[in-house]
Parts: C-alpha cells; structure tokens; sequence
C-alpha cells in the first residue's frame, strides 16, 4: 500500500547539517554515562555494599563464560518461544480484534469497557491465577505473555482506525469509494503507524510477562538461570543474567522504534 | 415553485440541525443553473460548507431535499465531484496518486488513470511535482492538488469550498481564468464556496448571499457581466463594480 522507499525519498530537508554534531556529542556523553555507571558499579561491589553483589569485572566474567558454554543462549531459545507465539498470537487476534472494535460500533460497545479495565489492571497479579487455571507448561507462559501484551495493542490498534482523519473518510465517500475501499485504503493506512506502536509496546509488556512467568511459574529458561544461580549463590552469573536481560530488552525496543520512525515518518503520518 | 428547465440543481427547503444543537441552515430554496457559476457567499460559519457537502451527499439534511437533475440525492454521485476547504489529501500517498485517487476508486486502470492525473497536475501548474508528497507542499499548491484531483474525474459538477483561498493573487487570478474557461469550453456547472467579494463578482452568473446562522438565503445577484471582454476590463466594468457595491452593503450589516 504505502512504499517505505517513499518515506525515505521525503525526508532530506527534514534532517539538518548541524545533527551531525550533536549526534556525535550525543554519543559521547552516552560513551561517558555508560563509564560512569559501570565504574560506580564496580566501586560498590569491591566495597562491598552486599556479598550478593558483584563488582562489574565479575559480572562481565560471569557473563563471558555463560555465552561461552552456551548456557545464555539455551535460556533465551527457551524463553523466547512462548514469547514468540503469544506475540504472534496478539499480532494476529489482538491488532484483528482492535481493528473490528475501530470499525464496528456494536463491538466497539460490548468489548471496549473490557479493555479499558484490562489495560489499567496490574496484569502481573493475574499470573499466579493463570497458574492455577493452566498448569505450569507452555500454555501457561504463552497466556501470560498474551495478558499483558494483548490490552496495549488491542488498544492501540482501535485508536489508530478511530483517530483516522475523518475529513480523509469524506473525500472517500465524496469520490464513490466503497465501505471496504474506504477501509482498506484510508483507515487501515492511517492507523498502521499506531498498530506498529501498539505491537512495540505489546513486545515490551510480553518480555516481562514471560520473565515472570518463569520466576513464578515454572523455573525454565531465564528465570530459572536468575533463580537457579541466586539459589547457589552464584551472583555475578546472577547479575549478568538480569544485564543480559536488560540490554536486550533495551536493545530490541530501541531498534523497533527507529524501525518505526523510518517506516512511518511523523510527516506522512496524517496528523 | 417550478423551476426552469436548465436547472440542473435544486435545493428544496433545506434546513440542518447538527448534534448538539447547533442550526446550520434553515429553510433554504435555491437553483443552480446548468453550465454555470454560482457562488455561495457569506459571513463565516453561515453554513456554506455544510450546504455545499448536502448537496455533495456528504451530509444529510434534517428537512427538504436536494435535486439533481430532477432526480433525489440520496448520496455522493459521479456526476459531481468535490474540493474540499481543508484539502483532505492522503498524506502517505504521492501528489500523482492523490490527483488519481478519485479515478483509482472507480476502479480505472493504473496507467490510464495516471495519464489522466498527470494531464490534470500539468494543468494546475503542479509539472513536476508528481511524485512529491503533500507536506512538502505549500497550502496553494495542495489546494491545486486537489482541484486536479477534482477535474480528473470529468464529473459535470464541479462543488468547490473556497479553492483559491490559500494561493497568490496571481495563481489566484489565472485559476479565475482557468475557471471561466472550464465553464465555457467543458459545459461544467460549478458551485463555488468563497469569502471574496470581488472573486463572486468577477466570476458568477450567480451569487446566493447567505444571512448569519442559521444560514438562509438573504439575496440571489446575477451580475450579467458580459464575458468577451478581458479581465481588467471587466474589473473598470459599472456592472462589475455595482454588483461589488451591492454585496457588500448586504454583507457589511452583517459584520457588526
Ligand atoms: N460536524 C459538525 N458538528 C456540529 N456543528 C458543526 C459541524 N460542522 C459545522 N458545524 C457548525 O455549523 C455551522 C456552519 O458551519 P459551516 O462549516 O457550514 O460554515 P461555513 O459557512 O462553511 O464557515 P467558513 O466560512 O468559516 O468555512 C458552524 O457554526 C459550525 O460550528
Ligand atoms: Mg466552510
């Protein structure tokens, strides 16, 4: 429908000759926090604040030999997996549910109180429950991810077809376009950056679905490196899982966004 | 009422209440005469707009109805096309595409479709910038936009909410001419939104002045100003100039 090359070919003038330079000295106070946080990090685990906590240089070790004998890597297959499918799953049913909440009044009536109340809710507390309902197996894992992925990007995705510009919906109209022309050509172009957003944040809510589930469910994957290596008392194994944890958690948003801003440029976004 | 036989719309009683109580228009009767102009002229927030997309089928009335060639709107037709006052472009699409649009809806072939935008997009001045997108248009060059995308679908109504209100006055001036001789050459009736005195006078056959919300009809002015002559002409014309004359000393009342 819309051609990313397009987006690329409109921008030029946007980006002025001058961001080179804060660009570049952007960089360098970041290359300057990252210092400052991981020599503070270091200090207090010589200290030592705690025996449970490791100086930087022990966790990076720790860090290096769990990539190296593979088990990282174990852990994140393993946790990915319900990740990826209940991702999926939400892509799929929940970008499709709020796409039919956008667009009919009468789903729109019967489901939205729902999702309001399901996106406000601390879905974390639901766990526990689903536990209960489920079991411990995948299923499980899979529904936590799907509970708190799903309410942003439902969400999302009804407030993208609800906020297309309805000027934009009357020239459709004024032209003979027809009901599905008007979806397809219209609703669903204007509101794909906001689904696009709406998957980005469900991704975020779904990585902590999933990481609690295998702290509180059952120990596989992560979690159970995180449990299993806190349990004895190998903390810097510990503390490197949980960096791993965040720099990729970190990592992946990050790119998803720029994947996002160079799909949907704010100036062919609409509004 | 009968109304004369080169009529080619009728608005028969036309009154609109929106949600939330505001009364756009009331009671208004009026006749658009075939392959001619007409201005809707009025202080602002008289219903114009809302007028025009009633008549567009954008809209429906809350009393009366809109006739066209004799026969009832029930929606938007092929026979009229329509220039929307706040552009309504398609942001991610590129100026050729949103020129198209109109025939891409009707299901024309992409080339066929595209020669004709391109012919159009020429004849707005826009040569060129095909494949630019509306933000990196001026809002005259997005007006023009979408007066292409209007002519391209070839409907014999041509419904305009105040098309030159953000381009030059040179632009301004020769989009009158070009106007003038659509009128003259293609046989289009043309029902004209504008805030300009001068404009309505200069282009109409017919000028239906419109009261203060709720908007009703308070005058219809057919200038008779006669067309060989060149456009300063026109503009020393005492015709011209009365008729100029005439509205405004209905319109400044309503100023206060
Ligand atoms: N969708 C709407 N809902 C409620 N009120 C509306 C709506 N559209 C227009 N109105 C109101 O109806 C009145 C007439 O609006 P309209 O846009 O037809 O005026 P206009 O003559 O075109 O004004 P302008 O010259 O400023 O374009 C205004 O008071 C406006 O506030
Ligand atoms: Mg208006």
């Amino acid at each position: 429908m819309r051609r990313p090359g397009a987006a690329a070919r409109a921008r030029p003038e946007i980006v002025p000759v001058k961001s080179h330079h804060s660009v570049a000295g952007q960089f360098g106070w970041q290359v300057i926090s990252f210092v400052f946080f991981f020599g503070a990090w270091e200090l207090a685990g010589r200290w030592p604040i705690s025996a449970a906590f490791p100086p930087f240089s022990q966790t990076l070790l720790a860090l290096g030999e769990m990539i190296a004998d593979g088990s990282l890597a174990r852990a994140y297959a393993s946790t990915l997996q319900p990740l990826v499918i209940g991702i999926a799953l939400c892509g799929i049913a929940g970008v499709g549910f709020g796409i039919a909440m956008g667009l009919s009044r009468t789903v729109e009536w019967l489901t939205l109180p729902i999702f309001i109340i399901l996106q406000a809710a601390p879905m974390a507390a639901i766990i526990p429950l689903i536990t209960y309902l489920y079991g411990i197996g995948l299923t499980a894992k899979v529904l936590a991810v799907v509970f708190l992925a799903a309410p942003v990007i439902v969400m999302n995705s009804y407030k993208g077809i609800r906020n297309t510009n309805p000027s934009l919906i009357q020239m459709c109209r004024a032209f003979l376009g027809t009901r599905r022309q008007e979806v397809l050509k219209i609703i669903l172009p204007y509101a794909a950056a906001l689904i696009f957003t709406g998957l980005r944040l469900g991704l975020a809510m779904g990585f902590i679905g999933v990481v609690i589930a295998e702290l509180l469910i059952t120990p596989t994957g992560i979690g159970d490196l995180i449990t299993y290596n806190s349990s004895v008392a190998e903390y810097p194994r510990m503390f490197a899982t949980i960096a791993s944890l965040v720099a990729v958690a970190a990592l992946t948003l990050n790119g998803l966004e720029r994947v996002e801003r160079a799909l949907f440029p704010p100036e062919i976004r609409g509004t | 009422m009968t109304m004369p036989d080169d009529t080619i719309v009728e608005v028969r009683g036309v009154g609109k209440l929106y949600e939330g109580g505001v009364e756009a228009l009331r009671g208004v009767t009026l006749a658009f005469p075939r392959g001619r102009l007409s201005t809707l002229l009025g202080p602002s927030g008289c219903g114009k707009t809302t007028l025009l997309k009633i008549i567009a089928g954008l809209i429906r009335p809350n009393a009366g109805e809109i006739r066209v060639n004799g026969r009832r709107v029930e929606g938007p037709g092929p026979e009229r096309a329509f220039v929307f006052q706040d552009f309504a472009l398609l942001p991610w699409a590129s100026v050729l595409r949103n020129v198209a649009f109109g025939l891409e809806l009707r299901g024309v072939p992409p080339e066929q479709r595209h020669e004709i935008a391109r012919r159009q997009i020429a004849e707005v001045g826009l040569g060129g910038f095909e494949s630019s997108y509306p933000n990196q248009l001026s809002g005259g060059m997005k007006q023009r936009v979408g007066l292409a995308r209007a002519l391209a679908v070839d409907a014999d109504i041509i419904l305009m909410d105040e098309p030159f209100s953000s381009v030059d006055e040179q632009t301004r001036r020769k989009f009158q001419e070009d106007l003038l001789d659509l009128l003259e050459h293609r046989r289009k009736t043309v029902i004209f939104v504008t805030h300009s005195i001068e404009e309505a006078a200069y282009l109409s056959d017919q000028i239906v002045l419109l009261s203060p919300r709720p908007g009703t009809v308070s005058r219809i002015i057919r200038p008779e100003i006669e067309r060989g002559k060149g456009p300063d002409e026109i503009r020393r014309d005492r015709r011209y100039l009365d008729t100029v004359d005439e509205i405004w000393q209905i319109l400044k009342q309503y100023v206060a």
